[in-house]
């Protein structure tokens, strides 16, 4: 099975003081075939490299983006790496078809509960909902767009030990990705990967 | 006879043009040249012309202008600004020789008023050579060559008060007396005439020349306004004599209150080569009149008189410098040799004297003789400081031992603490990082540390040093140095020793760059790049563009430009016609890639946000949507 390139773009601004985004970074670190990026350490005043990002598009199949919820989104940053690499006849438009056929999805830490992040809860809406705006770009690029991986309750992690189930889910889930053994349809229908990531494994009819 | 007219100044002219241009090939400067001139054209070697006395007197005239000039070229504020070692260590230069010079004198039996008459006189420096000398050698922006200007400016100042003190001091006369006037005058009636001239000078400079020269001006006729300069010389000068006062003085004073109009640069202008000449033909009479015979008769007494004389200026000059004006050892030596000679105001002083009767032509000529041989002697000393005396006192300076270093364990170690270095340092050391600083200038290392920073006195380029810094432990090198080659020597000191020591370098211009790179250093930031980014982002705000777009100009602009660096490594070393062409067609990629992207951005078109290509299709799609459903109102197609 030819391995489906894999491309983690980090968006935190503070890893530093980071517990949960820091511990699932090194997971995605110590798996083989993984390129990383970093951006707020590649861009540190936000002044991107259009070019270069695209071309990093390009040479991959799946692309994760990795960040912490900030107010119901992604880092600012993300936002303006969306609005500059997305271009007009190359992600999108009549003539753009740069990303098509491609995988994307966002692996998200959140503070609040899952409890909350549901219908009837304090949010409103499920991190799945809140994340329309990446949906539908994914849509309008062609991309197949997965659910989220998401990270519940942060603030209650003190230690990387504390995450032992969503590391080691995640590491499945970037080797999955790697290796073609995820289900993308049932992936996007879920509302939420890590409920049971167990069952999006590919089944031997499809390997 | 006319013929004999024609001749002297054929002589004359002939002397200056030959004499001065090898004089100051030489080294020796023009006014020795014009000396050599007419010692030659003198009665002492080739006897063409006569003591021209006559010819002095009208040549005279030539220091007239001069006073004007220095008048004109006087800035009060200037003046205001350096009045401490303006008046001070000058002020204590021509007393203190003078005073020096007359205790000497009258402790040999001289007149009391004949030895402060010389004595002044030999206070006097060579304003010319001094400051031409200075200026070659590249010594007058140094603390004793600032010194030495200030005591020169003195000087100059300093003749005005000696030329009206000098008739007082005539022997044996007590009545103010002028050749051209037949009778003495009361002394209160002299007093009046004298104020009212310098008044009438004053009044006629502010409120009657200036109106003068507009409507000159407006004739567009450069020889009439210069005729004008002349005449105001002349009238000045006349005037004074008229009423007893030194010509001198009184264009002097002209030219100080002249020196703020608006012709002050015309006047200069048109004044200075008339000066130059007619000074030049001073000096040519006044090498015509040195007596060689003197020399020959009385050797002992002019080879006397010229050491004492130029070493007791020495002494005197020295002593003030170090020990009340505290100058360093350099700067003491520098001007204690500098103006040990005696200056072409003497010459000045010593006919004036002669005309005041304040000595008699006995005293005038082996005066003449030493002030020209003094004169002559300056340029050897001038070799003399620079190569002997300068060299040994700086050392003893320089052998200042570098701090010990504390072994500290510092996990930076920095070379260059100036203006690069100090914000570095400050930004790590705020940080909690340990920076171990070495700098190799020990005024800002004392400026440093009274300012509370930890920088250590030491050479960089010296391997103790290094080690002792701590360079075997660190975790980062940085190299702030801002000179070349110095830069160089550590950085090769370094890579050699420490191989494994992380180097993050400063470069000062592109070939740095590229030695630094041959090296192996990766981590360099070339000086000026950052700040002249941000300059250009202001210009471009400044022509009108929206900040966020000249900032993102800017970003395209350093990427390119770091690009080109790249490209352009590839071809250092090689010849020059490979290396000039590639540099050209990087140049051009870089500048084709910037219009282009300039042109996207003025027309609106950065992809990133600009909408034009993606309204096109919409509207197209409408377009075609409405082709396919025709309007309502029209009738079905049969």
């Amino acid at each position: 099975m030819p391995a489906r390139r894999v491309l983690v773009l980090l968006a935190h601004p503070l890893l530093e003081r980071s517990r949960v985004n820091k511990a699932l970074w090194e997971v995605a670190r110590s798996v083989d075939g993984v390129m990383l990026h970093d951006l707020y350490e590649t861009y540190p005043t936000a002044d991107i490299d259009v070019k270069r990002e695209q071309r990093l598009l390009s040479e991959h199949d799946v692309i994760v983006f990795q960040h912490p919820f900030y107010w119901y989104s992604t880092p600012a940053l993300v936002k303006e790496w969306q609005d500059l690499v997305l271009e007009h006849n190359w992600a999108y438009g009549k003539n753009g078809r740069a990303l098509e056929g491609k995988t994307t999805l966002n692996v998200v830490s959140t503070g609040g509960p899952e409890q909350v992040y549901q219908a009837g809860g304090a949010n409103l809406y499920t991190v799945k909902q809140l994340l329309a705006p990446h949906e539908l770009t994914a849509r309008l690029c062609k991309m197949t767009w997965l659910a989220p991986f998401v990270v519940h309750a942060a603030f209650k992690v003190e230690r990387p030990s504390d995450l032992g189930q969503h590391l080691d889910e995640y590491r499945q889930l970037l080797e999955w990705l790697r290796d073609d053994q995820l289900d993308l349809a049932k992936a996007a229908a879920v509302t939420r990967l890590n409920t049971d990531l167990k069952s999006l494994q590919k089944t031997g009819a499809d390997a | 006879m006319s013929n004999s007219i024609l001749f002297q100044a054929l002589v004359y002219l002939v002397a200056a043009v030959a004499c001065v241009p090898i004089a100051r090939r030489l080294g020796l400067g023009s006014v020795l040249g014009y000396l050599i001139a007419g010692v030659l054209i003198g009665p002492n070697v080739l006897s063409l012309v006569g003591e021209g006395a006559h010819v002095m007197h009208f040549a005279e005239f030539g220091v007239v202008m001069m006073l004007f000039l220095v008048g004109l070229e006087l800035k009060p504020s200037l003046l205001w600004e350096l009045r401490k070692p303006i008046f001070g260590l000058g002020g204590l230069q021509v007393g203190g020789t003078a005073a020096a010079v007359a205790g000497v004198g009258m402790l040999l039996g001289v007149d009391w008023r004949l030895a402060l008459a010389s004595g002044l006189l030999f206070a006097m420096s060579s304003t010319a050579i001094v400051l031409s000398s200075l200026a070659e050698k590249g010594l007058l922006k140094t603390a004793g060559g600032q010194a030495t200007f200030s005591v020169l400016l003195f000087q100059d100042v300093s003749v005005i008060p000696i030329l009206a003190l000098y008739p007082l001091l005539a022997v044996g006369g007590a009545a103010v007396t002028d050749v051209e006037t037949k009778a003495e005058r009361a002394g209160w009636l002299q007093a009046l005439l004298i104020l009212g001239a310098v008044a009438l000078i004053v009044f006629a400079g502010r409120f009657v020349i200036r109106p003068a020269f507009r409507l000159l001006a407006e004739t567009r006729l450069r020889e009439v306004f210069t005729a004008f300069a002349l005449l105001l010389v002349v009238a000045i000068a006349w005037l004074m004599q008229t009423v007893g006062l030194s010509p001198a003085l009184g264009t002097f004073l002209a030219g100080v209150v002249l020196a703020d109009s608006e012709y002050r640069h015309e006047l200069e202008s048109d004044i200075e080569p008339f000066k130059g000449l007619l000074l030049g033909l001073f000096f040519i009479s006044v090498g015509a009149e040195i007596d060689f015979h003197l020399l020959v008769e009385k050797p002992l007494l002019i080879a006397g008189l010229l050491v004492g004389v130029m070493a007791l200026k020495a002494v005197v000059m020295g002593v003030f410098a170090r020990f009340v004006f505290k100058l360093d050892k350099s700067a003491s030596w520098l001007t204690a040799l500098g103006l040990a000679q005696v200056g072409e105001f003497a010459f000045v002083l010593i006919s004036f004297g002669e005309q005041n009767h304040v000595w008699g032509s006995e005293v005038s000529r082996p005066l003449v003789a030493v002030v020209a041989l003094s004169m002559l002697a300056t340029p050897a000393l001038f070799v003399l400081l620079e190569r002997v005396v300068l060299p040994r006192v700086a050392q003893k300076e320089e052998a200042r031992p570098h701090d010990a270093v504390a072994h500290e364990d510092a996990q930076v170690v920095m070379a260059g603490f100036g203006r690069v270095g100090q914000v570095i340092g400050r930004m790590l050391r705020m940080s909690g990082f340990g920076v171990t600083v070495l700098d190799l200038d020990p005024a800002m290392v004392d400026l440093l540390r009274r300012l509370g920073q930890k920088v250590y006195y030491g050479d960089a380029s010296r391997l103790d040093l290094l080690v002792a810094a701590g360079c075997g432990k660190a975790k980062l090198f940085v190299l702030a140095i801002d000179e070349v080659d110095k830069s160089m020597e550590v950085a090769e000191l370094v890579r050699r020793n420490f191989p494994n020591l992380p180097i993050l370098a400063r470069a000062r211009n592109r070939t740095h760059y590229y030695r630094l790179r041959k090296l192996g250093i990766t981590r360099i930031v070339r000086e000026t790049m950052a700040s002249s980014l941000q300059m250009g982002v202001e210009a471009l705000r400044e022509m009108g563009i929206r900040a966020h777009t000249a900032h993102r100009m800017a970003g395209r602009f350093r990427r390119h430009d770091e690009a080109a660096l790249e490209t352009m490594l590839k071809f250092q070393g090689q010849g020059d016609d490979v290396w000039l062409s590639e540099a050209k067609k990087a140049l051009e990629n870089a500048e084709k890639a910037m219009r282009d992207e300039l042109m996207g951005v003025q027309a609106d078109r950065d992809p990133g946000w600009d909408n034009t290509s993606l309204r096109d299709e919409v509207l197209s799609r409408f377009q075609d949507s409405a082709q396919r459903a025709p309007p309502p109102s029209e009738p079905e197609a049969s």
